[in-house]
Protein backbone atom coordinates (compact mmCIF):
# COMPACT_ATOMS: atom_id res chain seq x y z
CA UNK A 1 0.00 0.00 0.00
CA UNK A 2 2.58 2.50 0.65
CA UNK A 3 4.31 1.98 -2.25
CA UNK A 4 1.17 2.76 -4.01
CA UNK A 5 0.57 5.86 -1.80
CA UNK A 6 3.97 7.19 -2.64
CA UNK A 7 3.81 6.76 -6.34
CA UNK A 8 0.69 8.55 -6.74
CA UNK A 9 2.51 11.30 -4.55
CA UNK A 10 4.87 11.94 -7.31
CA UNK A 11 2.29 13.28 -10.40
CA UNK A 12 0.37 15.34 -7.54
CA UNK A 13 3.15 17.24 -6.39
CA UNK A 14 4.15 18.06 -9.92
CA UNK A 15 0.91 19.12 -10.42
CA UNK A 16 0.77 21.75 -7.28
CA UNK A 17 3.82 22.75 -8.06
CA UNK A 18 2.49 23.40 -11.79
CA UNK A 19 -0.86 25.19 -9.91
CA UNK A 20 1.39 27.46 -7.99
CA UNK A 21 3.29 28.38 -11.02
CA UNK A 22 0.48 29.33 -12.94
CA UNK A 23 -0.74 31.04 -9.98
CA UNK A 24 2.29 33.08 -9.94
CA UNK A 25 2.00 34.08 -12.73
CA UNK A 26 -1.08 35.45 -13.00
CA UNK A 27 -0.87 37.58 -9.95
CA UNK A 28 2.00 38.94 -11.73
CA UNK A 29 -0.17 39.44 -15.03
CA UNK A 30 -2.69 41.48 -13.21
CA UNK A 31 -0.90 43.20 -10.93
CA UNK A 32 1.16 44.35 -13.78
CA UNK A 33 -2.02 45.68 -15.50
CA UNK A 34 -2.21 48.55 -12.64
CA UNK A 35 1.07 49.97 -14.74
CA UNK A 36 -0.92 49.86 -17.95
CA UNK A 37 -3.10 52.68 -17.54
CA UNK A 38 0.18 54.94 -18.56
CA UNK A 39 2.95 52.51 -19.46
CA UNK A 40 0.53 50.85 -22.05
CA UNK A 41 -1.11 47.72 -22.44
CA UNK A 42 1.50 45.11 -21.46
CA UNK A 43 3.61 47.84 -20.93
CA UNK A 44 3.47 48.36 -24.66
CA UNK A 45 3.16 52.34 -24.37
CA UNK A 46 1.95 54.67 -27.05
CA UNK A 47 4.53 57.48 -26.34
CA UNK A 48 5.16 59.23 -23.80
CA UNK A 49 5.80 57.11 -21.16
CA UNK A 50 8.80 54.04 -20.80
CA UNK A 51 8.10 51.26 -22.10
CA UNK A 52 8.35 48.30 -19.81
CA UNK A 53 7.47 45.36 -22.14
CA UNK A 54 10.67 43.81 -22.25
CA UNK A 55 12.30 45.48 -19.46
CA UNK A 56 15.39 43.66 -17.56
CA UNK A 57 14.16 42.22 -14.55
CA UNK A 58 17.02 43.22 -12.48
CA UNK A 59 16.48 47.00 -13.42
CA UNK A 60 12.77 46.89 -13.07
CA UNK A 61 13.30 45.95 -9.60
CA UNK A 62 16.01 47.97 -8.62
CA UNK A 63 14.41 50.92 -10.39
CA UNK A 64 11.53 50.65 -8.06
CA UNK A 65 13.46 50.27 -5.14
CA UNK A 66 15.12 53.20 -5.84
CA UNK A 67 11.46 55.14 -6.85
CA UNK A 68 10.70 54.33 -3.25
CA UNK A 69 13.59 55.23 -1.16
CA UNK A 70 13.55 58.08 -3.02
CA UNK A 71 17.53 58.05 -4.79
CA UNK A 72 15.54 58.47 -8.31
CA UNK A 73 13.75 61.73 -8.94
CA UNK A 74 10.13 61.51 -10.23
CA UNK A 75 7.01 64.17 -10.33
CA UNK A 76 5.08 60.77 -9.09
CA UNK A 77 6.22 57.44 -9.23
CA UNK A 78 7.78 57.79 -5.47
CA UNK A 79 4.55 57.90 -4.89
CA UNK A 80 3.14 54.85 -6.39
CA UNK A 81 5.97 52.81 -6.35
CA UNK A 82 5.53 52.85 -2.55
CA UNK A 83 1.87 51.14 -2.39
CA UNK A 84 3.60 47.88 -3.59
CA UNK A 85 5.46 44.92 -1.71
CA UNK A 86 8.85 43.67 -2.73
CA UNK A 87 6.90 40.50 -3.47
CA UNK A 88 4.22 42.80 -5.85
CA UNK A 89 7.23 43.94 -7.50
CA UNK A 90 9.24 41.14 -8.27
CA UNK A 91 5.82 39.61 -10.21
CA UNK A 92 5.45 42.14 -12.35
CA UNK A 93 9.42 42.76 -12.87
CA UNK A 94 8.76 38.98 -14.09
CA UNK A 95 5.71 39.42 -16.19
CA UNK A 96 7.39 42.87 -17.89
CA UNK A 97 10.74 40.98 -18.77
CA UNK A 98 8.34 38.39 -20.60
CA UNK A 99 6.61 40.54 -22.64
CA UNK A 100 7.65 41.66 -26.17
CA UNK A 101 9.03 45.25 -26.74
CA UNK A 102 6.64 47.23 -28.52
CA UNK A 103 7.49 48.56 -32.26
CA UNK B 1 -15.75 32.66 2.13
CA UNK B 2 -17.13 29.25 1.59
CA UNK B 3 -20.30 31.04 0.30
CA UNK B 4 -17.88 32.80 -2.75
CA UNK B 5 -16.46 29.45 -3.91
CA UNK B 6 -19.68 27.77 -4.19
CA UNK B 7 -21.42 30.73 -5.96
CA UNK B 8 -18.73 30.89 -8.40
CA UNK B 9 -18.72 27.19 -9.17
CA UNK B 10 -22.65 27.16 -9.64
CA UNK B 11 -22.08 30.18 -11.92
CA UNK B 12 -19.18 28.10 -13.40
CA UNK B 13 -21.69 24.97 -14.45
CA UNK B 14 -24.01 27.86 -15.82
CA UNK B 15 -20.80 29.43 -17.92
CA UNK B 16 -20.45 26.35 -19.38
CA UNK B 17 -23.98 25.43 -20.36
CA UNK B 18 -24.51 29.11 -21.94
CA UNK B 19 -21.36 28.67 -23.79
CA UNK B 20 -22.49 25.12 -25.06
CA UNK B 21 -26.05 27.23 -26.40
CA UNK B 22 -24.10 30.09 -27.60
CA UNK B 23 -21.18 28.78 -29.25
CA UNK B 24 -22.45 25.49 -30.17
CA UNK B 25 -19.31 24.12 -28.00
CA UNK B 26 -19.24 20.72 -26.82
CA UNK B 27 -20.14 20.37 -23.23
CA UNK B 28 -18.68 21.64 -20.04
CA UNK B 29 -15.34 21.76 -20.94
CA UNK B 30 -14.45 24.95 -19.11
CA UNK B 31 -14.71 22.83 -15.69
CA UNK B 32 -11.66 21.02 -16.74
CA UNK B 33 -9.13 23.73 -17.14
CA UNK B 34 -6.40 23.61 -14.16
CA UNK B 35 -3.78 26.19 -15.50
CA UNK B 36 -4.23 29.52 -16.53
CA UNK B 37 -6.02 30.59 -19.66
CA UNK B 38 -2.90 30.76 -21.56
CA UNK B 39 -2.78 27.66 -24.52
CA UNK B 40 -6.27 27.32 -23.65
CA UNK B 41 -7.23 26.39 -27.19
CA UNK B 42 -10.25 27.26 -28.73
CA UNK B 43 -12.29 26.62 -25.61
CA UNK B 44 -15.42 28.32 -24.50
CA UNK B 45 -16.02 30.07 -22.03
CA UNK B 46 -19.50 31.69 -21.82
CA UNK B 47 -20.73 34.92 -23.17
CA UNK B 48 -20.03 37.86 -21.42
CA UNK B 49 -22.35 41.12 -21.71
CA UNK B 50 -20.50 44.53 -20.84
CA UNK B 51 -22.92 47.72 -20.89
CA UNK B 52 -21.35 50.99 -20.77
CA UNK B 53 -18.22 51.93 -22.99
CA UNK B 54 -16.36 54.36 -20.93
CA UNK B 55 -13.50 54.08 -19.39
CA UNK B 56 -14.41 51.09 -16.91
CA UNK B 57 -16.76 49.12 -19.20
CA UNK B 58 -14.48 49.45 -22.48
CA UNK B 59 -11.41 48.33 -20.50
CA UNK B 60 -13.07 45.34 -18.50
CA UNK B 61 -14.80 44.23 -22.18
CA UNK B 62 -11.39 44.28 -23.68
CA UNK B 63 -9.48 42.37 -20.96
CA UNK B 64 -12.04 39.67 -20.96
CA UNK B 65 -11.26 39.25 -24.26
CA UNK B 66 -7.46 39.43 -24.07
CA UNK B 67 -6.60 37.48 -20.86
CA UNK B 68 -9.13 34.87 -21.85
CA UNK B 69 -7.65 34.61 -25.08
CA UNK B 70 -11.44 34.89 -27.01
CA UNK B 71 -12.48 31.90 -24.57
CA UNK B 72 -14.81 34.24 -23.22
CA UNK B 73 -17.15 35.89 -26.01
CA UNK B 74 -17.74 39.30 -25.09
CA UNK B 75 -20.34 42.16 -26.47
CA UNK B 76 -20.49 45.53 -25.39
CA UNK B 77 -23.14 47.73 -25.72
CA UNK B 78 -22.96 51.48 -25.63
CA UNK B 79 -25.09 54.01 -27.21
CA UNK B 80 -22.74 56.46 -28.13
CA UNK B 81 -21.15 55.83 -31.66
CA UNK B 82 -17.76 57.30 -29.93
CA UNK B 83 -15.55 57.74 -27.07
CA UNK B 84 -15.57 61.05 -26.13
CA UNK B 85 -13.20 61.25 -22.71
CA UNK B 86 -14.05 63.52 -19.81
CA UNK B 87 -10.57 63.83 -18.70
CA UNK B 88 -8.81 66.94 -20.68
CA UNK B 89 -12.51 67.90 -21.72
CA UNK B 90 -11.74 70.71 -19.33
CA UNK B 91 -9.39 71.90 -21.93
CA UNK B 92 -11.78 72.29 -24.63
CA UNK B 93 -13.67 74.50 -22.40
CA UNK B 94 -10.80 76.39 -21.69
CA UNK B 95 -10.21 76.68 -25.42
CA UNK B 96 -6.78 74.70 -25.96
CA UNK B 97 -7.64 71.76 -27.30
CA UNK B 98 -10.68 70.64 -29.83
CA UNK B 99 -13.01 67.66 -29.20
CA UNK B 100 -11.31 65.83 -31.85
CA UNK B 101 -8.70 65.25 -29.49
CA UNK B 102 -10.67 63.81 -26.96
CA UNK B 103 -12.85 61.71 -29.19
CA UNK B 104 -11.97 57.62 -30.09
CA UNK B 105 -13.19 55.43 -32.16
CA UNK B 106 -14.72 51.95 -30.87
CA UNK B 107 -13.92 50.48 -33.92
CA UNK B 108 -10.97 49.53 -32.93
CA UNK B 109 -11.85 46.98 -29.50
CA UNK B 110 -12.91 44.42 -32.54
CA UNK B 111 -9.06 43.48 -32.94
CA UNK B 112 -9.41 42.77 -29.40
CA UNK B 113 -12.12 40.18 -29.98
CA UNK B 114 -14.55 42.66 -28.67
CA UNK B 115 -18.05 42.34 -30.00
CA UNK B 116 -19.19 45.88 -30.02
CA UNK B 117 -23.38 47.55 -30.56
CA UNK B 118 -24.33 50.95 -30.64
CA UNK B 119 -27.41 50.14 -28.68
CA UNK B 120 -28.67 51.08 -25.36
CA UNK B 121 -30.05 48.89 -22.56
CA UNK B 122 -33.43 48.96 -21.72
CA UNK B 123 -34.15 46.18 -19.23
CA UNK B 124 -32.00 43.95 -17.32
CA UNK B 125 -32.96 40.40 -16.70
CA UNK B 126 -31.21 39.38 -13.71
CA UNK B 127 -32.93 35.87 -12.99
CA UNK B 128 -33.06 35.24 -16.76
CA UNK B 129 -29.86 36.61 -16.96
CA UNK B 130 -30.78 38.80 -20.03
CA UNK B 131 -30.16 42.49 -21.20
CA UNK B 132 -32.95 44.03 -23.39
CA UNK B 133 -31.95 47.19 -25.87
CA UNK B 134 -33.99 50.03 -27.38
CA UNK B 135 -33.47 48.29 -30.63
CA UNK B 136 -35.24 45.01 -29.68
CA UNK B 137 -32.71 42.87 -29.29
CA UNK B 138 -32.35 40.59 -26.61
CA UNK B 139 -28.99 39.08 -25.29
CA UNK B 140 -28.35 36.35 -22.71
CA UNK B 141 -25.17 36.53 -20.29
CA UNK B 142 -23.54 34.04 -18.48
CA UNK B 143 -22.16 37.27 -16.64
CA UNK B 144 -22.78 40.77 -16.60
CA UNK B 145 -20.78 44.07 -16.54
CA UNK B 146 -22.64 47.11 -15.46
CA UNK B 147 -20.75 50.43 -15.93
CA UNK B 148 -23.51 52.91 -16.65
CA UNK B 149 -21.40 55.94 -15.30
CA UNK B 150 -23.23 58.87 -13.62
CA UNK B 151 -27.14 60.19 -13.60
CA UNK B 152 -27.94 63.90 -12.16
CA UNK B 153 -30.40 64.82 -9.04
CA UNK B 154 -31.65 67.79 -11.34
CA UNK B 155 -35.39 67.18 -8.65
CA UNK B 156 -32.97 68.42 -6.11
CA UNK B 157 -32.64 71.41 -7.73
CA UNK B 158 -36.17 73.91 -8.62
CA UNK B 159 -36.31 75.14 -11.84
CA UNK B 160 -33.56 72.71 -13.24
CA UNK B 161 -36.48 71.01 -15.60
CA UNK B 162 -35.91 69.77 -19.32
CA UNK B 163 -36.26 73.30 -20.47
CA UNK B 164 -34.13 74.89 -18.23
CA UNK B 165 -31.31 71.90 -18.55
CA UNK B 166 -30.64 73.60 -22.43
CA UNK B 167 -29.42 76.99 -21.08
CA UNK B 168 -28.37 75.88 -17.62
CA UNK B 169 -25.25 72.81 -18.60
CA UNK B 170 -23.38 70.49 -16.53
CA UNK B 171 -20.91 69.40 -19.04
CA UNK B 172 -20.12 67.07 -16.68
CA UNK B 173 -20.53 64.37 -19.50
CA UNK B 174 -18.02 65.11 -21.68
CA UNK B 175 -19.91 65.13 -25.74
CA UNK B 176 -22.43 68.02 -26.56
CA UNK B 177 -22.45 69.94 -23.46
CA UNK B 178 -18.36 70.45 -23.91
CA UNK B 179 -18.81 72.23 -26.85
CA UNK B 180 -22.28 73.95 -25.73
CA UNK B 181 -20.61 75.56 -23.07
CA UNK B 182 -17.52 76.77 -24.85
CA UNK B 183 -19.60 78.19 -26.95
CA UNK B 184 -21.80 79.86 -24.05
CA UNK B 185 -18.03 81.39 -22.42
CA UNK B 186 -17.28 82.67 -26.61
CA UNK B 187 -20.96 84.30 -26.75
CA UNK B 188 -20.44 86.05 -23.45
CA UNK B 189 -18.67 89.50 -23.40
CA UNK B 190 -16.13 90.79 -21.49
CA UNK B 191 -17.15 91.63 -18.21
CA UNK B 192 -19.25 89.04 -17.96
CA UNK B 193 -19.68 86.62 -15.02
CA UNK B 194 -19.27 82.88 -15.27
CA UNK B 195 -20.78 81.09 -12.30
CA UNK B 196 -20.14 77.15 -11.79
CA UNK B 197 -21.85 75.24 -8.89
CA UNK B 198 -20.31 72.42 -7.31
CA UNK B 199 -22.40 69.29 -5.80
CA UNK B 200 -21.65 67.73 -2.48
CA UNK B 201 -19.25 64.94 -3.00
CA UNK B 202 -19.31 62.10 -3.64
CA UNK B 203 -19.14 63.35 -7.67
CA UNK B 204 -17.08 62.05 -10.65
CA UNK B 205 -13.77 63.49 -10.28
CA UNK B 206 -13.01 65.30 -7.10
CA UNK B 207 -10.51 68.05 -8.28
CA UNK B 208 -12.13 68.25 -11.69
CA UNK B 209 -14.35 71.23 -11.07
CA UNK B 210 -11.59 73.26 -9.27
CA UNK B 211 -9.31 72.07 -13.24
CA UNK B 212 -12.73 73.94 -14.58
CA UNK B 213 -12.79 77.57 -12.99
CA UNK B 214 -8.63 77.45 -14.18
CA UNK B 215 -9.58 76.45 -17.39
CA UNK B 216 -12.22 79.29 -17.46
CA UNK B 217 -10.28 81.98 -15.51
CA UNK B 218 -6.97 80.87 -18.05
CA UNK B 219 -9.64 81.57 -21.41
CA UNK B 220 -11.07 85.33 -19.55
CA UNK B 221 -7.33 86.63 -19.06
CA UNK B 222 -6.20 86.21 -22.85
CA UNK B 223 -9.73 87.03 -24.03
CA UNK B 224 -12.01 88.34 -21.66
CA UNK B 225 -9.70 90.14 -18.92
CA UNK B 226 -12.81 92.12 -17.21
CA UNK B 227 -14.35 88.98 -16.50
CA UNK B 228 -15.12 87.07 -13.44
CA UNK B 229 -15.44 83.36 -12.61
CA UNK B 230 -17.56 82.81 -9.33
CA UNK B 231 -16.98 79.16 -7.44
CA UNK B 232 -20.15 78.01 -5.48
CA UNK B 233 -18.83 74.95 -3.65
CA UNK B 234 -21.89 72.94 -2.14
CA UNK B 235 -18.73 71.48 0.09
CA UNK B 236 -17.50 73.11 3.08
CA UNK B 237 -13.76 72.95 1.36
CA UNK B 238 -11.76 72.32 -2.30
CA UNK B 239 -12.18 68.31 -2.34
CA UNK B 240 -8.81 67.85 -3.81
CA UNK B 241 -5.77 70.04 -4.28
CA UNK B 242 -6.22 72.62 -2.33
CA UNK B 243 -2.88 73.95 -1.84
CA UNK B 244 -2.40 73.61 -5.20
CA UNK B 245 -5.64 74.96 -6.57
CA UNK B 246 -5.49 77.98 -4.66
CA UNK B 247 -1.71 79.05 -4.77
CA UNK B 248 -3.02 78.47 -8.59
CA UNK B 249 -5.89 80.82 -8.71
CA UNK B 250 -4.10 83.53 -6.88
CA UNK B 251 -0.54 83.70 -8.42
CA UNK B 252 -2.31 83.02 -12.38
CA UNK B 253 -5.18 84.65 -11.87
CA UNK B 254 -5.03 87.40 -9.25
CA UNK B 255 -8.62 88.92 -8.57
CA UNK B 256 -10.63 86.78 -11.29
CA UNK B 257 -11.74 83.56 -9.23
CA UNK B 258 -13.82 84.37 -6.24
CA UNK B 259 -14.55 80.95 -4.21
CA UNK B 260 -17.52 80.57 -2.08
CA UNK B 261 -17.85 76.99 0.30
CA UNK B 262 -20.86 75.83 1.47
CA UNK B 263 -23.41 77.24 -1.47
CA UNK B 264 -25.98 74.46 -2.38
CA UNK B 265 -27.73 75.28 -4.60
CA UNK B 266 -31.11 74.41 -4.54
CA UNK B 267 -33.07 76.65 -6.88
CA UNK B 268 -32.63 77.93 -10.89
CA UNK B 269 -33.71 81.18 -11.94
CA UNK B 270 -33.05 80.83 -15.31
CA UNK B 271 -35.36 84.11 -16.19
CA UNK B 272 -32.97 86.20 -14.30
CA UNK B 273 -29.88 84.36 -14.56
CA UNK B 274 -29.85 83.88 -10.95
CA UNK B 275 -28.89 80.64 -8.78
CA UNK B 276 -30.29 80.65 -5.50
CA UNK B 277 -28.87 78.63 -2.63
CA UNK B 278 -31.07 76.77 0.18
CA UNK B 279 -30.37 79.44 2.62
CA UNK B 280 -31.83 82.33 0.38
CA UNK B 281 -28.47 83.74 -1.23
CA UNK B 282 -29.16 84.93 -4.47
CA UNK B 283 -26.39 84.83 -7.36
CA UNK B 284 -26.38 86.31 -10.58
CA UNK B 285 -24.20 85.53 -13.47
CA UNK B 286 -24.30 85.25 -17.40
CA UNK B 287 -22.65 81.74 -17.72
CA UNK B 288 -24.68 79.51 -15.25
CA UNK B 289 -22.86 75.92 -15.20
CA UNK B 290 -24.58 74.01 -12.35
CA UNK B 291 -23.00 70.52 -11.45
CA UNK B 292 -25.73 68.73 -10.15
CA UNK B 293 -25.55 65.94 -7.44
CA UNK B 294 -25.16 62.16 -9.09
CA UNK B 295 -26.44 59.01 -8.70
CA UNK B 296 -25.30 55.52 -10.26
CA UNK B 297 -26.75 55.63 -14.11
CA UNK B 298 -30.30 55.31 -14.10
CA UNK B 299 -30.10 51.77 -15.66
CA UNK B 300 -28.47 50.53 -12.33
CA UNK B 301 -31.45 51.89 -10.39
CA UNK B 302 -33.84 50.10 -12.85
CA UNK B 303 -31.97 46.97 -12.58
CA UNK B 304 -32.56 46.93 -8.53
CA UNK B 305 -28.58 47.29 -8.06
CA UNK B 306 -28.42 50.56 -6.29
CA UNK B 307 -28.63 49.78 -2.67
CA UNK B 308 -26.27 51.82 -0.73
CA UNK B 309 -27.79 55.54 0.06
CA UNK B 310 -30.62 55.46 -2.64
CA UNK B 311 -28.00 56.16 -4.97
CA UNK B 312 -24.76 53.75 -5.48
CA UNK B 313 -23.85 50.48 -6.04
CA UNK B 314 -22.57 47.92 -3.34
CA UNK B 315 -19.92 45.66 -4.65
CA UNK B 316 -17.48 42.82 -3.43
CA UNK B 317 -14.45 44.56 -3.67
CA UNK B 318 -12.56 40.93 -4.76
CA UNK B 319 -14.71 41.10 -7.81
CA UNK B 320 -16.44 43.61 -8.19
CA UNK B 321 -19.66 41.47 -8.33
CA UNK B 322 -22.97 43.37 -7.28
CA UNK B 323 -23.74 42.85 -3.35
CA UNK B 324 -27.54 42.24 -4.85
CA UNK B 325 -27.46 40.40 -8.12
CA UNK B 326 -25.08 37.25 -8.42
CA UNK B 327 -23.39 37.24 -11.60
CA UNK B 328 -23.63 41.07 -12.48
CA UNK B 329 -20.70 43.78 -11.99
CA UNK B 330 -20.63 47.14 -11.29
CA UNK B 331 -18.00 49.03 -12.26
CA UNK B 332 -16.50 52.91 -12.10
CA UNK B 333 -18.33 56.09 -11.09
CA UNK B 334 -21.28 54.32 -9.78
CA UNK B 335 -19.62 52.16 -7.34
CA UNK B 336 -20.26 52.85 -3.74
CA UNK B 337 -16.80 54.35 -3.64
CA UNK B 338 -14.40 52.44 -0.77
CA UNK B 339 -13.20 54.71 1.65
CA UNK B 340 -10.43 57.50 0.02
CA UNK B 341 -11.08 56.05 -3.64
CA UNK B 342 -11.67 58.70 -6.03
CA UNK B 343 -15.06 58.28 -8.97
CA UNK B 344 -12.00 58.87 -11.87
CA UNK B 345 -11.74 57.31 -15.29
CA UNK B 346 -8.09 56.13 -13.68
CA UNK B 347 -9.99 54.51 -11.20
CA UNK B 348 -13.00 52.83 -13.68
CA UNK B 349 -9.83 51.55 -15.79
CA UNK B 350 -8.40 49.41 -12.73
CA UNK B 351 -12.03 48.33 -11.41
CA UNK B 352 -12.56 47.47 -14.98
CA UNK B 353 -9.26 44.96 -14.86
CA UNK B 354 -10.01 44.26 -11.71
CA UNK B 355 -13.73 42.57 -12.78
CA UNK B 356 -12.45 40.88 -15.94
CA UNK B 357 -9.32 39.14 -13.66
CA UNK B 358 -12.43 37.95 -11.64
CA UNK B 359 -14.75 37.15 -14.01
CA UNK B 360 -11.75 35.40 -16.26
CA UNK B 361 -10.81 33.62 -12.79
CA UNK B 362 -14.40 32.67 -12.09
CA UNK B 363 -15.17 31.40 -15.79
CA UNK B 364 -12.38 29.10 -15.85
CA UNK B 365 -12.98 27.77 -12.93
CA UNK B 366 -10.25 29.35 -10.02
CA UNK B 367 -10.63 31.21 -7.82
CA UNK B 368 -10.26 34.92 -7.88
CA UNK B 369 -7.49 37.00 -6.50
CA UNK B 370 -7.95 40.24 -4.56
CA UNK B 371 -6.38 42.79 -6.47
CA UNK B 372 -4.14 46.04 -5.75
CA UNK B 373 -5.53 49.50 -7.54
CA UNK B 374 -3.88 52.92 -8.43
CA UNK B 375 -5.47 55.83 -9.25
CA UNK B 376 -3.82 58.98 -10.69
CA UNK B 377 -5.50 62.54 -11.78
CA UNK B 378 -3.75 65.17 -13.37
CA UNK B 379 -5.38 68.65 -13.36
CA UNK B 380 -3.98 71.68 -15.97
CA UNK B 381 -3.74 74.56 -14.00
CA UNK B 382 -3.10 76.61 -17.26
CA UNK B 383 -3.29 75.32 -20.76
CA UNK B 384 0.09 73.94 -20.03
CA UNK B 385 0.84 73.12 -16.52
CA UNK B 386 -0.30 70.60 -14.10
CA UNK B 387 -0.70 69.04 -10.61
CA UNK B 388 -1.41 65.25 -9.99
CA UNK B 389 -2.57 63.59 -7.01
CA UNK B 390 -2.05 59.96 -6.51
CA UNK B 391 -2.93 56.93 -4.24
CA UNK B 392 -2.92 53.20 -4.30
CA UNK B 393 -5.10 50.86 -3.00
CA UNK B 394 -5.64 47.54 -1.45
CA UNK B 395 -7.75 44.78 -0.30
CA UNK B 396 -8.72 44.85 3.06
CA UNK B 397 -9.94 41.26 4.11
CA UNK B 398 -10.51 42.52 7.39
CA UNK B 399 -12.47 45.50 6.62
CA UNK B 400 -13.85 43.37 3.64
CA UNK B 401 -12.80 46.56 1.24
CA UNK B 402 -10.11 48.10 -0.41
CA UNK B 403 -8.46 50.83 1.63
CA UNK B 404 -5.44 53.14 0.69
CA UNK B 405 -1.85 51.59 1.39
CA UNK B 406 -0.05 53.98 3.65
CA UNK B 407 2.72 55.75 3.21
CA UNK B 408 1.46 55.34 -0.43
CA UNK B 409 0.17 58.41 -3.21
CA UNK B 410 0.67 62.05 -2.57
CA UNK B 411 0.31 65.33 -4.39
CA UNK B 412 2.13 67.61 -6.88
CA UNK B 413 4.85 69.51 -5.59
CA UNK B 414 4.29 72.13 -7.66
CA UNK B 415 1.97 72.88 -10.55
CA UNK B 416 4.87 71.84 -14.34
CA UNK B 417 5.42 71.55 -17.16
CA UNK B 418 6.33 68.46 -17.03
CA UNK B 419 3.88 66.92 -15.67
CA UNK B 420 1.42 68.90 -17.95
CA UNK B 421 3.03 66.69 -21.03
CA UNK B 422 3.00 63.32 -18.57
CA UNK B 423 -0.66 64.42 -18.30
CA UNK B 424 -1.32 64.15 -21.95
CA UNK B 425 0.89 61.29 -22.66
CA UNK B 426 -1.28 59.47 -19.70
CA UNK B 427 -4.36 60.57 -21.63
CA UNK B 428 -3.10 58.48 -25.15
CA UNK B 429 -2.48 55.54 -23.03
CA UNK B 430 -5.17 55.25 -20.86
CA UNK B 431 -7.24 55.63 -24.10
CA UNK B 432 -5.04 53.25 -25.93
CA UNK B 433 -5.53 50.75 -23.17
CA UNK B 434 -9.11 50.64 -23.11
CA UNK B 435 -10.09 51.05 -26.87
CA UNK B 436 -6.99 49.14 -28.70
Amino acid sequence: MRKVASLLAVPLLVLTAQAAQANTQLAGRYLAANCANCHGTNGQSVGGMEALAGYDRGRFVQTMKAFQSGEKPATLMHQIAKGYTDEQINLMADFFAGQKKAR
Amino acid sequence: MTRKINASRRSLVKAGAGAAVVAGAAGLSGCASTGPSIGSGGKKLGRVVVIGGGFGGATAAKYISMWSEGAIEVTMIEREPEFVSCPISNLVIGGSRKMNEITRSYNTLAGRGVKVVQDEVTLIDPAKQTVTTRKGQTLQYDRLVVSPGIDFQFEKINGLNAEAQKVVLHSWKAGAQTVALRAQLEAMADGGTYILSIPKAPYRCPPGPYERACQVASYFKQAKPKSKVLVLDGNADIQSKKGLFTKAWNELYPGMITYTPNMVVSEVDVKNKTLITEVGDRVRGDVLNVVPEQKAGNLASAAGLVNVNNRWCGVDWTTLESTVHKNIHVLGDATASAPAMPKSGHMANQHGKAAAAAIVEIMNGRQPMALTMANTCYSFVDAANVVHVASVHAYDAGQKTMVSVKGAGGLSSVASEVEGKYALAWARNIWADMLT
